[in-house]
């Protein structure tokens, strides 16, 4: 395999291309060592199709690729490392490939229509039930398919069917960057527009061979650290309400609105956009300015700490949490899962720890875990990463590094293959991009954290109440269009 | 539950006092962009060629922009030469017509519905949201009218669960293929007379999404649209505003 760094580029050439049986050991061989799988996916290569696998080693920092070139068929990783179940259906469905042996490549996305018609899992017997939720849901959140299989009120399982969001956002990359690539990345899912982008604008700069000028790496880590604290302090407020729990839920529905404000200071937007672009950032942070958000942090901060110190201390909150939604470590292991919901699982995966890039080589941030698994680890997670991560905002904004805020980009290097990493409110972001002999993309792949980890989601509900649902689901609180892309 | 109550005390009153007065938004907030017709330079189509959507119009000088189409991205403003476009923090951009968000000097606000129609509307209006293709920025801006900072019932507008119960759609997102049979069925679900609100760009003309043929470049493709709402995501009281002009709850100016 062929190391390359986190905001790293390599040569096309230099991705070793190998039978696909040893491909296959390799990629295996390496996730029982404790790797994991970034991204993998196939190309058009020829008659055939190329696949291309992107892996953190799970011991340093970087990652490895490696490559095989693929007929109609290949013999599927999943038997032996189910995280790839996930990439080899969407192979299948993008490529035309079979990977043979995988036990069910159900559509991910419906890109050519159909969307919701496929064989779902069905458990039978005079009892059972099924109820069918979406794509339109009851509240305000985006469209997806839910199928539990229910005996009373007890789910057996379910069955997540997605692609209603899909815009062609992959697709309408190529041949970038272009006036539209930064769009594309601040929407591809709005709510992580700053770590979308940011890892957007890594990928092009490891292409240009530009990296950022520290002052825009550290205003990047400050808008990261913002997105993460509004959407946790939200979603806090929204496990809240699930469970009837009003005053934490209406405190943190004003609250994440402070946050999102805090950026809009900075930025002039309350989701970041406008801020990121290749080669830095558009907008500074003057003393006044920072001065003033510091003063609205620390404002915000006591209240979400208040807010979300009620849960912790309310017995019929924290029974609705403990032990609803339990993912178990080894379902966390084998999935590779990512995010809070792998921190909640007691593992420390976390890219900013892990695989540092930009602000976070310079300025560490703890990593928050904890042990139990189920909607109280994640919430727990979240409340710990809101106290670290308001931390960090507040130590760097009076300390940015000075120089420009942006550096001139130039071309893109051709024939390459350039990776970035990082680590979005949900989790791990994974972009790669693929440029042709021009300089131009030839291929843009994003790995959203919620492709890992919706699987994660249906797991937890196993054995659970139906009513239990909504809990679980905002304890995760997935992204469909950066999954549908 | 003393606990709850201190907290609830140190929290302290947050609605806004909106409509009556109307808060001031960040200083870089980018809202209605304006061109200094002095400034302009014939013939120079800086800020043209940089615009992701297309929205700044060939033609003119000062050219027009189509709110419908702007992202409100900060590159038209960056690219002229002449510094003659700028973006005020006007949060008010609702029409009722497509063609009212081509704008020139003057922007044609959102008027109120018919007598008629307020009859049926103008004390209850009941709204079930669809999300077609939405990233999840309109969504979330669209859901801060609930909270306790706009606490949107107290105009007699609020979200519901069920079409059946709705007097409308609201929709976000630039209707997806996937989304299009979803959201004709739940259009149709609303019982008549029932209005349609698009929110952001990507729902009035397909936003950074226009041409994609994954997606049907805005709501109007699948429903009759009658308030637009630029943005992306609009200011959520870009958003109330549009609505309370529509009910002709605004007090007037």
């Amino acid at each position: 395999m062929m190391p390359i760094a986190n905001g790293g580029r390599i040569s096309l050439r230099e991705v070793p291309q190998l039978p696909v049986e040893r491909f296959r050991e390799e990629i295996v061989a390496a996730v029982g060592r404790g790797g994991r799988l970034c991204a993998f996916f196939g190309r058009p290569a020829g008659d055939g199709t190329l696949l291309l696998a992107l892996l953190s080693s799970g011991e340093t920092s970087g990652l490895a690729a490696v490559s095989a070139r693929v007929g109609d068929a290949y013999p599927a990783l999943t038997p032996d490392c189910p995280q790839a179940h996930w990439f080899e259906r969407e192979i299948h469905e993008s490529c035309g490939v079979t990977p043979e042996g995988h036990p069910w490549l159900k559509p991910v996305r419906f890109p050519r229509g159909d969307v919701g018609t496929a064989d779902f899992y069905r458990v039978e017997g005079p009892e059972i039930h099924e109820v069918a939720v979406g794509p339109v849901h009851a509240g305000i959140i985006e469209p997806g398919h839910f199928r539990f299989q229910c005996h009373g009120e007890r789910v057996l399982h379910l069955e997540i069917s997605l692609g209603y969001q899909h815009r062609g956002v992959e697709r309408g990359l190529v041949g970038g960057p272009d006036r539209r690539t930064m769009p594309y990345l601040e929407t591809l899912a709005g709510d992580t527009s700053i770590g979308h982008a940011s890892a957007g604008a890594l990928v092009i700069e490891a292409l240009a061979g530009l990296p950022a000028p520290p002052r825009a790496d550290a205003l990047r880590g400050v808008a990261l650290e913002l997105e993460r604290l509004a959407n946790h302090t939200g979603d806090l407020g929204a496990l809240a309400g699930d469970i009837g729990f009003l005053p934490t839920a209406a405190f943190c529905g004003r609250l994440r609105g402070d946050f999102l404000n805090l950026t809009a200071t900075l930025c002039g937007s309350r989701f970041g956009r406008g801020l990121v672009r290749p080669g830095g950032v558009l907008f500074d942070l003057d003393p006044a300015r920072a001065d003033d958000m510091k003063a609205r942090l620390a404002d915000t901060l006591r209240d979400v700490t208040a807010a979300t110190g009620l849960l912790w201390e309310t017995a019929t909150v924290l029974s609705r949490f403990e032990e609803t939604g339990i993912v178990t470590p080894a379902a966390c292991a084998e999935l590779g899962l990512v995010g809070p919901p792998a921190r909640a699982c007691g593992l420390e995966r976390d890219v900013r720890y892990e695989q540092p890039c930009g602000i976070y080589r310079f300025r560490q941030i703890p990593v928050s875990t904890w042990p139990t698994g189920d909607v109280l680890a994640r919430a727990n997670v979240r409340a710990l990463e809101i106290q670290r991560s308001a931390e960090f905002v507040d130590a760097l904004i009076g300390a940015l590094p000075e120089g420009p805020l942006r550096a001139p980009t130039g071309a893109l290097a051709p024939d390459s293959l350039a990776v970035a990493l990082v680590e979005g409110w949900r989790g791990e972001i994974c972009h790669a991009a693929v440029t042709d002999d021009r300089g131009r993309f030839a291929a843009y792949r994003i790995v959203d954290p919620s492709c890992h980890n919706w699987t994660a989601l249906a797991l937890a509900m196993r054995g659970q109440e139906i009513s239990d649902f909504p809990l679980c689901n905002k304890s995760f609180n997935l992204s469909y269009c950066g999954h549908d892309l | 539950m003393i606990r709850a109550l201190v907290a609830r005390l140190r929290q302290k009153h947050r609605t806004l006092a909106y409509p009556a007065v109307v808060p001031e938004l960040p200083d870089r907030w980018r809202c209605r962009p304006v061109i200094a017709p002095d400034l302009c330079v014939d013939g120079c189509r800086a800020c043209a060629d940089v615009c992701p959507t297309g929205a700044i119009l060939a033609g003119g000088t000062p050219p027009r922009i189509d709110l419908g189409r702007c992202l409100f991205c900060p590159e038209c403003a960056a690219a002229c030469p002449a510094g003659a476009i700028s973006y005020s923090r006007d949060h008010r951009m609702a029409t009722r017509e497509r063609g009212d968000l081509i704008v020139g000097d003057e922007l044609r606000l959102a008027r109120a519905l018919d007598d008629a129609a307020l009859r049926v509307f103008g004390r209850s209006l009941q709204l079930r949201q669809v999300s077609a293709g939405g990233c999840n920025g309109c969504e979330a801006d669209v859901n801060v009218l609930s909270t306790i900072v706009f606490d949107l019932a107290r105009f007699g507008v609020q979200f519901v669960a069920s079409p059946r119960h709705a007097d409308g759609l609201l929709i976000t997102g630039p209707v997806t293929r996937n989304m299009e049979t979803a959201l004709r069925k739940t259009w149709e679900a609303v019982p008549t007379p029932r209005l349609v609100i698009a929110v952001g760009a990507c729902a009035i003309s397909g936003g950074p999404y226009l041409g994609h043929p994954e997606t049907l470049d805005g709501a109007a493709a699948v429903v009759p649209v009658d308030l637009h709402v630029p943005g992306c995501p609009p200011h959520p009281l870009t958003i109330l505003d549009g609505i309370l002009r529509l009910l002709d709850k605004l007090p007037p100016t």
